[in-house]
This record gives structure tokens, C-alpha cells and sequence, in this order.
């Protein structure tokens, strides 16, 4: 996008237009009203299963995936609807997927955690933790093999830090300099867990240690992820190898909906929600008039629009039929 | 036809795959410069270099992975785990994310991975080298498990696996790594997976096997030949997934009488599920119960008298049989 806009508003700060911020207020305020509508709707009875809600990270999605092109990939965890939403997939079909019906992006199989879209390059959201490590390294692995300049993002949590697969996956990816991003979201909890009760060593200097660059920013400044993730991005692409993100942020909502948080503190939330990512944009907008009160107002109500559409969408969408219970298990000869 | 052993056919395949399609590449421990644990592929690093050959830290998990992420990008990998217990290192990566995303994505994803490892016991190898998962493995949908007892079997399958888009766990028995036999030589023999193969026809009673003992089963018939006059029928299955019961059941219906070979547990085994599959298609042509010649319950000893004695003997089949005539 070029900073010459159609309307005649002040460049930002640190190369990013105003036609990109507008774009990241509206994806980021999506996300949260999306997130907001699914756990009325869960509360409803009408969404079922484990659902994780990525209110509070909103930044972390879309300052990194508005960095990748179509080409480049992305695997990630199974808080995963801020991820598919910043990535473009449709609404209406991922609302479908939580309500488990034939249109959701997975056709009602995979539910909320794993959300596909290949078309998009879109390969998952994982729940197994760091499972999707390794995943992500073969597909960077297969697009060098062929040559092909996509970058491969992959994001987990904090949690999967402690995993061996994590260890296993920067290996190969510093050994055979695979174009791959790793993402960490950093929300401070695996599960209920503190992260300085379950990991003896900083995210960031792990990384480090096989030999990739990583940095820690503030994942709650949608600017700080994209410029991060710009060099990211780039160095991976023109054959630097792995690159490594620790963005710190937070987690509004309880781990999944069944989660009571007796491990947090009401007053931790408070203070974090002041640094809110969403509300950060919004005034750093105003203040350069890069957004005025009458456009805030018009964003909220198409996104209003866009989640209440989603939902009805979802409603109004079929059940999968039972004939199709055995579709899939294999792909067929022939297919 | 040529005569090699079961190592040099195996390799065979493996060779020409790489010659046919350039999206097969090979991963892992030790199978570049060293040639691989049990020698497979010895000679294919030179012939076809690191980038397509590709030596793996030892890091199942990670490798396998590597592997299937490969393959949802459209690559035909094989990665090769020394042994059947090193798998469960990549368990995680192989039922839950091999055997489950084509159907959790609704058909979007497919994972055309071959991943190969050695099973079976005999060897002195101890408890955490010698045992045979096969059943294992063929427990979860979405996953095709083959285990070939003849080096023929071996290639034809192994080319086989890498034409199927579905992942293929494919079990090679120690033992029979040094068996020889013959081979056919032109370019695409291929043997359709879901086949069982008729070893040696008999009216008596039908022992089934796969893999490794598929060779105590056709020495058990040969016992029984020459010292009882009983005729055995062998079947040996060759996949467990897709498995083919109806050659199992016809032959049933003939001989009126199984016992079911394997090298793996008894208890909980896949004898098991062909056990109660004949049961359940023909009871009524029973003359006895199935029997089951499975390992004994223990963890495989280092002892060579003691693991003989956990091993499932054609003596063991002998007597089986017997015990239902």
C-alpha cells in the first residue's frame, strides 16, 4: 500500500499508512467482538467443547499474519480464531465450524481448535502442545526443497516452551535454515500455570541458542508485531534461516470457558486490559487524526454487522449429514 | 525374477521411487553416510545426494514432524525410525497429527508419508528393541500398516506405499532383513495393499501370520505334513490395514479350523481382532475355538534361552494345532 492515500491524512510513525492502521483497528476489533459473541454463544448452549477465546491478544494475530503474503504459510495453536480471522477467513464459516456445522471451514470435524483453510495456506490450529512445531518446519523444509520463497509462521504459547518438540523443532530449523518465523505468544500461563513456575530459562535466549535472531516485544502493540515482524519475515525470505518472536501479551478471558481462574488475580486482569492493544491503536489514530469519533463509530457497526451476520450464518447452516461419518478417514484411490 | 535378500529389495524400491518421483526424499538417523541401521539404504546418499538423503539428529518426534509437514506441502517423504520402540518418541506426530488430518480437516489436508521401522525380537536385542507393535499401529483409522515377510512382498509393497496419499506405517521384522527370495524385475511391480497371499494351500486347519511369523506358520505346516499328516493352509495377511479378512474367512469356511501367529502380546494383540472376526462371519463353520500363538506376557529378556522362550516356536503352532483336532 502506498502512503500517497486517497484520503489526505498524515503518515504514521514508523512506515505504516493510515490505510494500514485503519485496516488493523478493524481486524483487531473483528477478533474481539467475534471472541465476545462465541462465549455469549457458548454460554447459550449452542456452541460446545473446549473454547479458548484470544481476547486481549488481538494485536499478536494481526500485526504479524498482515506481514505474510498468499503464498506463505501459517500453523498455529489452538486458540486459534484470531489467527483465521486475521488471515481472511470468512467469518460466517468459521462461526459455523464452532457451532460444528456442515459449512464451518473444517465441515463440523474439527470444531474451534482445529480450523483449516488450505486455500488460504491457512494448515490448522493444533492442540496437542508444539505438536505443530515439527509441521511447520517440513513445510518451510518443502518449499526451499522446491525453491518456492514462501515463509512458513508458526505460533504457539508460552506453554509449549517446555515441550520437546519445541527443542526438537528450532534444531532442524537452525540446522537446514528452513524459512521459517516461529511466533511465541507469550500470555504468561500455560493453562493456570504461571510461566515462571513451569520454564527455568527466558523464552527469547532459548531461541538464541540455536543460533536463530529472536527478539521480545510488546505484543500488545499491533505496530510493534508488524515492524517485528517485517524483519522477520524478510530474513527468513532471502535465505537467513529461522527467525524468533517472543511477543508479550495477555489473555483477558479464562483459559477455556470451563476455566474458574483461581490462579489469577481480578487486579492483574484490570491492569492489563489498561494496556489494551485495541484501545492503544485507537488513540495513537485519533491523536494523529489518522481516525475521527463518526469513522470509529462506523467500524464498530460494520463489525457488529459482520459478527451478527456470522452468527446467523451459523444458525441457518445444516448439520452434517450422518452418511458422511466415514468420509474422509482416508483419501480414496482415484481422488 | 532375481534373487535378493529382503535389504537389497527394499532398497530397490526406495531407489526407484526416488528415480520416478522427485517429490520422494528420505529422512532420517543415520541412513546417509552409515547406510542405515539395518543397511536399506546403503548406496543412496552417493546416488542421489544429501538434500533427497537426508541424515536426521536423533530426534524422532522432531523428524517425523518434518516429515508430515512435508507432506501436506505435497512432498512424498519416508522417514526411516531404527526401530518400532524409537517410534513411540513420535507417537504424538503419528496419531495425532498423521492418522487425523485428513478427516479432522475435512479432506483438505493429506499426508502421503511412508514411515518405516524394524520390529521383532530373536536378536538379543533386549526389551527395547525387540518387540512387534504391528496391531498397534493398525488400532487407529487413518493410518495403513503393512508388514511384508518376503523380500518380493518387500518391494512391491514399499513402491505401493509410496504411490498411496494416505500415511503408511511399514513394519520391516529384523529377522527377515537377510532372507533371500525372489524378486521380479520389471519397473512397476506394485502389490495392492488389503491382498493376503495364500502361502501354501491345505484342508486342515488355516494358520495366519504377517511379517515375521508368517515363517514359524509355513514351518509349523511342514512339521505338520511330515510328522502328523495334517494339512495346513498358510495366509500371510501383509497389511493389517487395509486387512484382508475375506481370503481369512473363505479359507475358514474351508478348513473349519485357525490359529493366528503373530510375534506381538497375546493379551490385547491384533490376534485378537482376527480372532473375534472369524468368529463373528463364520461361527458356524468352527469345528474349534481360534487359537492364538502370541508372545509370552513379559517385557523380551536379553537372555538367549529366555527370549527364545517368549517367542512364539512352530513347535507352538504344532501344538495348537493339535490341541483342536
Amino acid at each position: 500500500m502506498s502512503a500517497s492515500a486517497t484520503r489526505q491524512r498524515p503518515a504514521a510513525a514508523n512506515g505504516v499508512t493510515p490505510e494500514q492502521m485503519e485496516t488493523f483497528l478493524h481486524q483487531m476489533m473483528l477478533i474481539r467482538r467475534f471472541e465476545e459473541k462465541a462465549g455469549e454463544m457458548y454460554t447459550k448452549g449452542k456452541i460446545h467443547g473446549f473454547l479458548h477465546l484470544y481476547t486481549g491478544q488481538e494485536a499478536c494475530a494481526v500485526g504479524s499474519i498482515n506481514v505474510l503474503e498468499e503464498r506463505d504459510h501459517i500453523f498455529t495453536h489452538y486458540r486459534d480464531h484470531g489467527h483465521a480471522l486475521a488471515r481472511g477467513l470468512d467469518p460466517n464459516r468459521v462461526m459455523a465450524e464452532l457451532y460444528g456445522k456442515a459449512d464451518g471451514v473444517s465441515g463440523g470435524r474439527g470444531g474451534s481448535m482445529h480450523l483449516y483453510d488450505v486455500s488460504k495456506n491457512f494448515h490448522g490450529g493444533y492442540a496437542i502442545v508444539a505438536g505443530h512445531l515439527p509441521l511447520a518446519v517440513g513445510m518451510a523444509l518443502a518449499t526451499e526443497m522446491r525453491r518456492e520463497d514462501a515463509v512458513t509462521m508458526c505460533i504457539f504459547g508460552d506453554g509449549s516452551v517446555a515441550e520437546g518438540e519445541f527443542h526438537e523443532s528450532l534444531n532442524l530449523a537452525a540446522l537446514w535454515k528452513t524459512p521459517v518465523v516461529f511466533f511465541c505468544e507469550n500470555n504468561l500461563y500455560g493453562m493456570g500455570v504461571p510461566l515462571k513456575e513451569s520454564l527455568s530459562a527466558n523464552i527469547a535466549t532459548l531461541a538464541k541458542a540455536y543460533k536463530m535472531p529472536a527478539a521480545t516485544i510488546n505484543g500488545m502493540d499491533v505496530i510493534e508485531v508488524y515492524r517485528e515482524m517485517k524483519k522477520a519475515v524478510a530474513h527468513a525470505r532471502k535465505g537467513g534461516g529461522p527467525y524468533f518472536i517472543e511477543a508479550m501479551t495477555y489473555r483477558y478471558r479464562a483459559h477455556s470457558m470451563s476455566d474458574p481462574e483461581l490462579y489469577r488475580s481480578k487486579s492483574e486482569i484490570a491492569e492489563y486490559r489498561k494496556r489494551d492493544a485495541i484501545e492503544r491503536l485507537k488513540k495513537a489514530m485519533l491523536d494523529s487524526g489518522a481516525l475521527d469519533e463518526t469513522r470509529y463509530r462506523e467500524l464498530e457497526a460494520q463489525v457488529e454487522r459482520e459478527v451478527d451476520e456470522a452468527v446467523e450464518f451459523a444458525e441457518r447452516s445444516p448439520q452434517p449429514a450422518l452418511s458422511t461419518l466415514y468420509d474422509k478417514v482416508y483419501v480414496e484411490a482415484g481422488q | 525374477m532375481t534373487e535378493m535378500r529382503m535389504r537389497d529389495a527394499l532398497r530397490e524400491a526406495l531407489r526407484e521411487e526416488l528415480i520416478r518421483d522427485d517429490r520422494v526424499f528420505l529422512l532420517g538417523e543415520d541412513i546417509g553416510a552409515y547406510g542405515g541401521s539395518y543397511s536399506v539404504t546403503k548406496g543412496l546418499l552417493e546416488e542421489f545426494g544429501e538434500a533427497r538423503v537426508r541424515d536426521t539428529p536423533i530426534a524422532e518426534s522432531g523428524i517425523v514432524g518434518v516429515g508430515v509437514g512435508a507432506a501436506m506441502a505435497g512432498m512424498r517423504p519416508m522417514v526411516e525410525l531404527m526401530t518400532i520402540n524409537f517410534s513411540f518418541l513420535a507417537f504424538d506426530q503419528i496419531v495425532n497429527n498423521a492418522a487425523k488430518l485428513h478427516y479432522m480437516s475435512n479432506g483438505q489436508i493429506t499426508i502421503p508419508i511412508v514411515i518405516r521401522m524394524a520390529s521383532g525380537g530373536g536378536s538379543q536385542l533386549g526389551a527395547t528393541h525387540s518387540h512387534s507393535l504391528e496391531g498397534l499401529y493398525a488400532h487407529f483409522p487413518g493410518l495403513k500398516v503393512v508388514c511384508p515377510s518376503s523380500p518380493a512382498d518387500g518391494k512391491g509393497l514399499l513402491k505401493q506405499a509410496f504411490r498411496d496419499d494416505n500415511p503408511v506405517i511399514f513394519i520391516e521384522h529384523t529377522a527377515n532383513y537377510g532372507l533371500k527370495g525372489e524378486v521380479p524385475e520389471q519397473e512397476d511391480f506394485l502389490i495392492e495393499f488389503g491382498k493376503a497371499s495364500i502361502l501354501r494351500e491345505g484342508r486342515d486347519v488355516t494358520l495366519i501370520g504377517y511379517s515375521g511369523s508368517v515363517h514359524q506358520a509355513v514351518r509349523a505346516a511342514d512339521l505338520l505334513a511330515e510328522q502328523e499328516e495334517i494339512d495346513a493352509e498358510v495366509i500371510d495377511l501383509r497389511t493389517l490395514r487395509p486387512l484382508d479378512m475375506d481370503t481369512v474367512i473363505e479359507s475358514v469356511k474351508k478348513t473349519n479350523r485357525a490359529v493366528v501367529v503373530e510375534d506381538d502380546w497375546r493379551f490385547g494383540g491384533f490376534a485378537g481382532e482376527i480372532a473375534s472376526q472369524i468368529m463373528e462371519k463364520a461361527f458356524d463353520w468352527l469345528d474349534a475355538p481360534v487359537a492364538r500363538v502370541c508372545s509370552k506376557d513379559v517385557p523380551m529378556p536379553y537372555n538367549r534361552n529366555l527370549e527364545f522362550a517368549a517367542l512364539p516356536s512352530e513347535e507352538d503352532v504344532v501344538e495348537a494345532v493339535l490341541a483342536m483336532l
